[in-house]
């Protein structure tokens, strides 16, 4: 394994390891910071003027204290930065962090004069909250399984950290019209929801062995929620960054500005046509100067020898522990059945480590739970520990021969929950416990579905089917993708809720529609209910809640709803 | 207002004319872009520079380059950062080697990201602290990305050093 020749410690598996050098910009980035907050206290910033400087540090200000959020770049860390979240867990908020949809944590109970100790904390680590909000190039999200799935072609990771590199405190683009999302995957199957990003890529092999670059461009959720268009079916690696500048500099150029809900590079996607706005990227990108921007091998390959591989051994698929355990435990079982997700090495696999208990607030998890994810991560997968957009956590290096192990160990934790992609796998945004932008609170509406359909045996009946909670039209529930998406709307000041059906996220991307009028959170459950009833009843084999949806249409699906009302 | 180079104030040389006002007939003048053909029309050839809007496209003035020693772009708020990509394009797709100079709402915050994209002087107003400008000028070693200041790759990665 190599080492960092400074420290002479271990580098840790699955993302770019700092050097001095990195930790030198994170301190003059801390004490940029720090100045800020000065110049405000002193009055020489106006609060107009420090708010989107504070945003771009990770610092929000909620309906009741601050939220910082912690950047957790492609969703990947290491076991002593988990630790370091749990310690702030702890110490700064309220015994409780939270997984986003961005792969990022947050906290939401944070004191504004706590805030540089904790972002002292975090640079020990090499952590920070930079860029996990304002108009700028936030955190690069990409695959829970990149790296380990074995339905992946080519682990993403390295190009994640490029573009990490490449967005960070970007001389251009850091006062852009509205903020921009970049997702990247290596495999077929779309777990990065590539589709609804600013920019989604998909990372292939080229022909010479290079990689090369499917762009998918002005993809968004929100208000206006769009699948995004192909630009490129097969850039090419070199081409990356100077391909990127291209697009973002038509976007920092051309998009709206005079209307937040209109700034995103979607709606300038959609006002010139995905032709005309390809036409200003090949123009662009044509005139450039491409040289300086090329991705050169030995680029990225320097940034490859700072990420260490997993050490895996040669191991048999399937060996008889790993099989005796399945047979004699069907509780065991069935979490294999729906928590893990094929390995590319033989006698490995990866879990989905469930934050959303019976009853339980999705994305949530104690700083004694984030703890115990630290030492399962050392004990079981080789000290990584990933975030999913799913607000789950996953460890994605297990052997198989060891996962009853770790499974008995995420009992006692209450992390074991067999339900991951099931109908309590529920995406929910903070909502209005939390956030000043919410019409109704996700939280409680997302803990009584939770509830209601807690039993295993009922959710392995209905299979796959994914639901999301926005309190708002932002989305940040992500409630357009799913299955059954539910919208917080405000009913003449009462809370009330949408009900969408027939989004998804992944290949297959669509947006959810309206169903009918909103109704009570009470109503919205039972709905929920007759809506599954429904599909129980009318599926055909091997049909999803989607498939079904889809070959029915919504009329049988209204009349359930509303009928009965 | 003070006119800021490198962190230091210098002296403004350039009389800046108002939308309707007249154009001095000698001396280095600065005018909004719809005036620019009349400026460069002057009998003494002096110095031109023009103003230029976010919204107008850097590629107009590809005809009259040659002929400006100064480009003025404005920052109607500083959250506004199209004046970065105008100032990058001067210098990238035409090769402009004057002077660029950021005008308007800009925080200090944000100069060494101007200067990386080619701007080369701003103007701030009358009241402001100097040495937060200069502090922001020098504070970072490292930067992570090209830049149209062609600092030199260093260390891996995308890696280079500002000093």
């Amino acid at each position: 394994m190599p080492t960092d020749t400074a420290l002479q410690t271990p580098l840790a598996v699955g993302r770019y390891n700092y050097d001095s050098v990195d930790r030198t910009f994170l301190r003059e980035r801390i004490e940029e910071f720090s100045d800020q907050v000065a110049r405000r206290m002193s009055g020489a910033l106006t609060e107009e003027e420090f708010k989107p400087l504070r945003l771009m540090n990770g610092l929000y200000l909620q309906l009741h204290a601050y939220m910082l959020r912690i950047a957790v770049p492609y969703g990947t860390l290491d076991a002593r930065q988990v630790r370091v979240l749990a310690r702030i867990a702890r110490e700064y908020d309220r015994d409780y962090g939270h997984f986003t949809t961005r792969q990022n944590m947050q906290f939401n109970w944070i004191r504004l004069e706590d805030t540089p100790a904790i972002l002292a904390l975090l640079a020990e680590a090499d952590m920070h909250a930079l860029q996990t909000s304002g108009n700028c190039i936030r955190n690069i999200t990409s695959d829970e399984f990149a790296g380990a799935a074995a339905d992946e072609l080519l682990d993403p990771r390295v190009h994640a950290e490029i573009l990490r590199q490449w967005s960070t405190r970007h001389p251009e683009f850091t006062f852009l019209p509205r903020k921009f999302k970049i997702a990247i995957s290596g495999s077929p199957q779309d777990r990065v929801v590539a589709r609804f990003h600013d920019i989604g890529l998909i990372a292939k092999p080229g022909e010479h062995g290079r990689p090369v670059f499917e762009v998918w461009v002005g993809g968004g959720l929100g208000r206006t929620p769009i699948v995004g268009v192909r630009l490129r079916d097969d850039l090419p690696e070199e081409d990356l960054v100077a391909y990127l500048e291209a697009v973002l500099r038509v976007y920092n150029e051309y998009g709206r500005r005079d209307n937040i809900y209109k700034a995103r590079i979607k709606i300038l996607v959609q006002a010139l046509g995905a032709e005309g706005f390809l036409e200003k990227v090949n123009a662009e990108f044509a005139t450039m100067d491409r040289t300086k921007y090329r991705l050169e091998p030995e680029i990225v390959a320097g940034i490859r020898a700072r990420f260490a591989d997993p050490d895996f051994e040669t191991l048999e698929n399937d060996p008889p522990e790993f099989r005796q355990a399945r047979i004699s435990n069907p509780a065991f079982d069935e979490w294999v059945r729906t928590n893990t997700h094929p390995h590319r090495i033989p006698g490995y696999i990866s879990a989905v480590v469930s934050c959303k208990p019976a009853g339980g607030i999705p994305g949530d998890v104690t700083s004694d739970q984030i703890d115990t994810l630290a030492d399962l991560s050392e004990r079981y997968s080789f000290g990584e520990l990933r975030v999913s957009h799913f607000q789950n956590a996953v460890l994605a290096h297990v052997r198989q021969d060891k996962l009853h192990d770790l499974w008995t160990a995420l009992q006692q934790a209450d992390l074991a929950t067999a339900n991951a992609g099931f109908l309590t796998d529920i995406i929910a945004c903070p909502g209005l416990d939390y956030c000043a932008l919410a019409n109704a609170r996700s939280i409680p509406i997302a803990q009584k579905i939770s509830s209601r359909f807690a039993n295993p045996k009922l959710q392995q009946e209905i299979g796959e089917l994914r639901l999301n909670i926005s309190g708002c039209i932002n989305a940040c529930g992500h409630h357009h993708v799913a299955h059954i998406g539910i919208l917080g709307v405000d009913k003449r000041g009462e809370e009330a809720f949408q009900i969408t059906l027939g989004g998804s996220g992944e290949e297959d991307a669509s947006v959810g529609q309206i169903l009918g009028p909103a109704m009570s959170e009470d109503h919205t459950v039972d709905a929920v209910a007759r809506l599954v009833d429904l599909y129980l009843t009318r599926r055909e084999p091997e049909e999803r809640f989607l498939d079904t949806y889809r070959r029915l249409g919504t009329a049988v699906f209204k009349e359930v709803v509303y009928a009965a009302a | 207002m003070p006119l800021l180079e490198k962190g230091h104030v210098i002296a403004d040389r350039w009389q800046i004319v108002t939308d309707d006002a007249a154009i001095p007939e000698n001396g280095p003048v600065l005018v909004p872009a719809p005036r620019l053909s009349e400026a460069l029309g002057r009998a003494s050839k002096d110095e031109v520079g023009v103003i230029l809007t976010p919204d107008m496209e850097v590629a107009t003035l590809r005809p009259a380059i040659d002929r400006l020693s100064l480009i003025a772009l404005t920052f109607p708020v500083f959250r506004d950062g199209r004046g970065f990509s105008q100032a990058r394009a001067l210098r990238e797709h035409l090769h402009f080697k004057g002077d660029i100079r950021a005008t308007g709402h800009i925080l200090p915050d944000q100069y060494d990201m101007l200067l990386r994209c080619g701007v080369t002087t701003v103007s701030i107003a009358d009241d402001v602290d100097i040495t937060f400008w200069q502090k922001a000028m020098d504070r970072y070693t490292v930067a992570s990305q090209p830049s149209i200041l062609d600092e030199k790759s260093e260390g891996h990665g995308l890696r280079r050093f500002m000093k």
